[in-house]
């Protein structure tokens, strides 16, 4: 692990609720120091989150935080910066709380394509309710719930992600924290919605997507990949074996959801409330 | 001379509010008091639906059933209405389009023919507007303004035609035989038309901007999207963030996020909807956020009557959310209270960090009644937010459980929300001190919310009451009109407008009178409430949940077996 200073360390004292041997210490490790690197102010910073061992990420984290309910990380996110477009919003929670509880604010968050970035810790496994299947467990995983093995198929966030034209769409490895640092910080520094979907081992209770599955299941993304290409991104983003780590896709095209709604710099806490002339002409309209 | 009911009745689609929207201004400026209410079935074109124009001696706010003049448009007329329509009932019909019911004084209406004299049938609602007024013998010059007003946009030819076809229906209506047996009631006009026409949706948006509101985030539910609507159309004028959300569970997060980050935030859905912001209710308790809901009563449970009304989630907002939290219920009953009700919910959500609710229904929201413009009045709005400190501690423990509210990117310090159990600084905890300490802080403001709730409007004399009628919300106009009909002194009418907490002195103002309870729900929820709160008895229950309101006669005759008048 990383033992470079950033500016949003907490305390050394701070306790993590997170095991030993957890891919979420190397993701913090990248995150902060993709956030550090792009120089951001903490205060101008909001970590949002939903519920799950990776929704404590924020709590980790020296910047402003919600920690709201399981699965409505998105829509939390969505009020924030349309109250405040200053503010760097970032969204870090789970695959069952993004993908599972939060499954239709993720696609709409991708319509909308408001400035958020959204890093997902896919472990392929519910944790902090002891092993049960997550949206993304392969096939037959056996669980404490799914004796007979995981019956659905997995949901495939950057294929659904790509197919609704969500303009940034990454996935990295935990254990690779410089290319996870790297391509967060290029999430972050994207102008709309932009995804990295992070593999992140989970030591207790997924046997299965271990460190080493990881490192054999993963390769880089080809290098003749066009990022602007969306069908290649898409067939890239259904290859099963292996599974290609990167940036799958990038559209630079799309309009923010913020200027497209008319929303100013000014944030709605320094909006001063309608003038009395204002306020007359709207009660005249039904004299 | 005695108040008029004319109600007109078509299928969906056919244009029957547009009848409305002309002839009510149109009577308003004349100076007549008036009010509308409507009722519609869940589809988008045809059934029967009905608009209720009151003309009204004394201003009015509720539904009659009685009917004087029926313009029936539809074939499903007779069928819908019957059970309305007595042999007093002037029926205006063509046969050609609608059997004429066996009851009433039957009136062949030439509409189709004189429209097409006019130039085409889409002129009918004008044609049926002149005809109102000639019957009335109200002066044609408003309309003729107002349809000038209306239609310019569309061309000189459209506005002749129009001015064409309400003359053609004036001039009818002034040589209809009918004409002479109709009576309007006293017209108190000084010649200056200075009064206000809205319907509920309008007072309640007027109330949200005079409340500074500039957040909603919500998805379409009838009775409630007006309130989005009217809020979308404002949206640039008065700097609102508007949101339609993908559900409701995004509506509610998205608010709270936007309360967070320092926006005045409403959300607008009804009962089935709210059942989905529930948990957003309990987050908006534990992270101690500001944000104002309206609920626009419908009948349940489930989908129940989607276009109808009732009182029936009193309980629902009373216990909504899990774990326990300070909120307040305000059921505004006029459009008076409407507007300042609204903007109440605002200050006291702000002052208190907690979810306010406003209950409303779809007979309020969609009646439209006149008003003295002075009684719409703008409070100024409270300082909310502070800069924070560089060790600024978002639940910092105080006397009044209230810590100052900063936002994120604000001043020097932090600000986190988290919604497990917090410290002072917002982060996770399990210390048992600390939550025992945070729930006393949430908790704190109940009793200065109690202080500060408003006590229930009188009507009538309390002193020499024997019976109070209690009522809340919508049916305040019901109540007083049906006590004035009475005309007991012994009788007086309790008006909450504020359901939960309850004022302190409500128990004396109450003290040992009769109570008579009467609520469009079928279980008396808020006497339920009542009774606990105030260890009271409840001695009558007036109840009903067709889906319809309460009418005038009804809740007379229900009020005269209470008090045994007959």
């Amino acid at each position: 692990m990383s033992d470079k200073q950033t500016r949003f360390d907490m305390p050394p004292h701070t306790d993590v609720a997170w095991c030993p041997g957890c891919g979420n210490h190397m993701l913090l490790t990248a995150v902060k120091e993709a956030l550090d690197d792009l120089g951001i102010d903490p205060r101008q910073l909001v970590m949002v989150s939903g519920i799950g061992q990776a929704a404590k990420a924020p709590q980790y984290i020296n910047a402003n935080m919600f920690n709201g309910l399981h699965g409505r990380a998105l829509p939390a996110a969505l009020g924030i910066r349309l109250s405040n477009r200053n503010l760097v919003v970032v969204v870090e929670s789970g695959d069952g709380d993004m993908y599972g509880e939060g499954g239709n604010h993720f696609l709409h968050a991708i319509r909308r394509n408001f400035d958020v970035t959204m890093i997902i810790h896919n472990n392929m496994v519910y944790g902090l309710t002891k092993g049960q299947a997550s949206p993304t467990s392969p096939i037959g995983m056996r669980t404490p719930v799914q004796v007979k093995g995981v019956i659905p198929e997995p949901f495939n966030p950057l294929a659904v992600a790509i197919a609704l034209d969500a303009p940034f769409v990454a996935r990295t490895f935990a254990g690779d924290i410089a290319q996870t640092r790297s391509v967060i910080a290029e999430a972050i520094r994207f102008k709309g919605c932009s995804i990295v979907d992070v593999f992140q081992p989970c030591v207790i209770f997924n046997k299965q997507n271990t460190y080493k599955w990881f490192r054999e299941h993963t390769c880089s993304m080809p290098e003749d990949h066009n990022p602007a290409d969306r069908i290649a991104a898409f067939a890239l983003a259904i290859q099963h074996e292996p599974l290609p780590l990167g940036i799958f896709y990038r559209n630079g095209k799309r309009a923010l959801y913020e200027d497209q709604s008319g929303i100013t710099e000014t944030p709605l806490y320094r909006q001063p409330p309608p003038g009395d002339g204002e306020f007359e002409k709207l009660i005249d309209a039904y004299r | 001379m005695r108040d008029l009911s004319i109600v007109f009745e078509g299928a969906a689609g056919q244009g029957v509010q547009t009848i409305t929207k002309l002839l009510l201004p149109v009577l308003k400026n004349c100076g007549y008091h008036v009010f509308s209410c409507t009722e519609f079935m869940s589809r988008i074109r045809g059934g029967s639906n009905t608009t209720e124009i009151r003309v009204t001696e004394k201003p009015r706010q509720a539904y009659v059933f009685r009917i004087d003049m029926l313009f029936a448009l539809s074939p499903m007329a007779h069928e819908h209405l019957d059970r309305r329509i007595d042999d007093d009932t002037l029926v205006f019909a063509e046969s050609e389009r609608c059997a004429l019911p066996a009851k009433g004084n039957c009136i062949e209406t030439p509409v189709k023919a004189l429209a097409l004299e006019a130039g085409s049938p889409v002129f009918s609602n004008t044609v049926i507007a002149g005809m109102v007024l000639g019957l009335l013998g109200v002066p044609l010059e408003e309309l003729d303004a107002l349809l000038r007003d209306r239609f310019h946009e569309k061309g000189e030819e459209i506005v002749l035609k129009n001015i064409t076809a309400a003359r053609l229906g004036y001039d009818w209506g002034r040589n209809c035989p009918a004409a002479g047996n109709i009576d309007l009631p006293h017209c108190d006009s000084d010649g200056s038309p200075a009064k206000l026409l809205m319907d509920g949706t309008a007072a309640l948006g007027i109330g949200a901007i005079a409340a500074g509101c500039n957040f909603i985030s919500s998805y379409p539910m009838s009775p409630s999207t007006g309130l989005l609507t009217f809020l979308a159309e404002k949206a640039d004028a008065f700097g609102v963030v508007v949101d339609q959300a993908e559900d409701e569970i995004a509506a509610i997060n998205a608010g709270l996020g936007a309360s967070f980050a320092g926006a005045r935030a409403v959300v607008t859905t009804s009962g089935g909807g709210f059942d989905l912001m529930q948990e957003g209710v309990s987050l908006a308790g534990m992270l101690e956020l500001p944000i104002v809901i309206h609920i626009g009563q419908r009948p349940g449970p489930a989908t129940g009557l989607p276009t109808r009304t009732e009182q029936g989630d009193f309980n629902l907002v009373l216990h909504a959310g899990h774990g326990e939290f300070a909120r307040v219920v305000f059921a505004p009953g006029t459009l008076e209270e409407l507007v300042r009700l609204t903007q109440r919910a605002f200050a006291v959500a702000h002052r208190f960090h907690i979810p306010v609710f406003l209950l409303t229904d779809q007979f309020l929201l969609d009646a439209e009644t006149s008003m003295e413009a002075g009684a719409i009045q703008r409070f100024p709005l409270e300082e909310a937010i502070v800069e924070t400190a560089e060790e600024y501690l978002p639940y910092r423990f105080t006397e009044d459980g209230l810590s100052p509210r900063g936002v994120p990117g604000y001043g020097k310090g932090l600000v986190r929300a988290d919604s497990d159990e917090h410290s002072e600084a917002g982060f996770i905890t399990e210390d048992f001190e600390v939550r025992r300490r945070m729930i006393e802080k949430r908790l704190a403001r109940i009793g200065p919310l109690r202080e500060q709730a408003l006590l229930p409007t009188v009507t009538g004399l309390i002193d020499n009451a024997r019976t109070l009628v209690v009522g809340w919300g919508s049916n305040r106009g019901v109540i007083e009109e049906a006590l004035d009909l009475l005309g007991d002194p012994h009788v007086a009418g309790l008006h909450f407008s504020q359901l939960f907490p309850l004022n302190p002195a409500v128990a004396s103002l109450l003290g040992e009178r009769k109570l008579i309870v009467l609520e469009n729900n079928p279980t008396s929820q808020f006497a339920g409430y009542l009774a606990i709160e105030t260890g009271k008895n409840i001695a009558g229950r007036i109840l009903k949940a067709t889906g319809e309101p309460f009418s005038v006669e009804e809740v007379v005759e229900a009020l005269r077996k209470e008090v045994g008048h007959e």
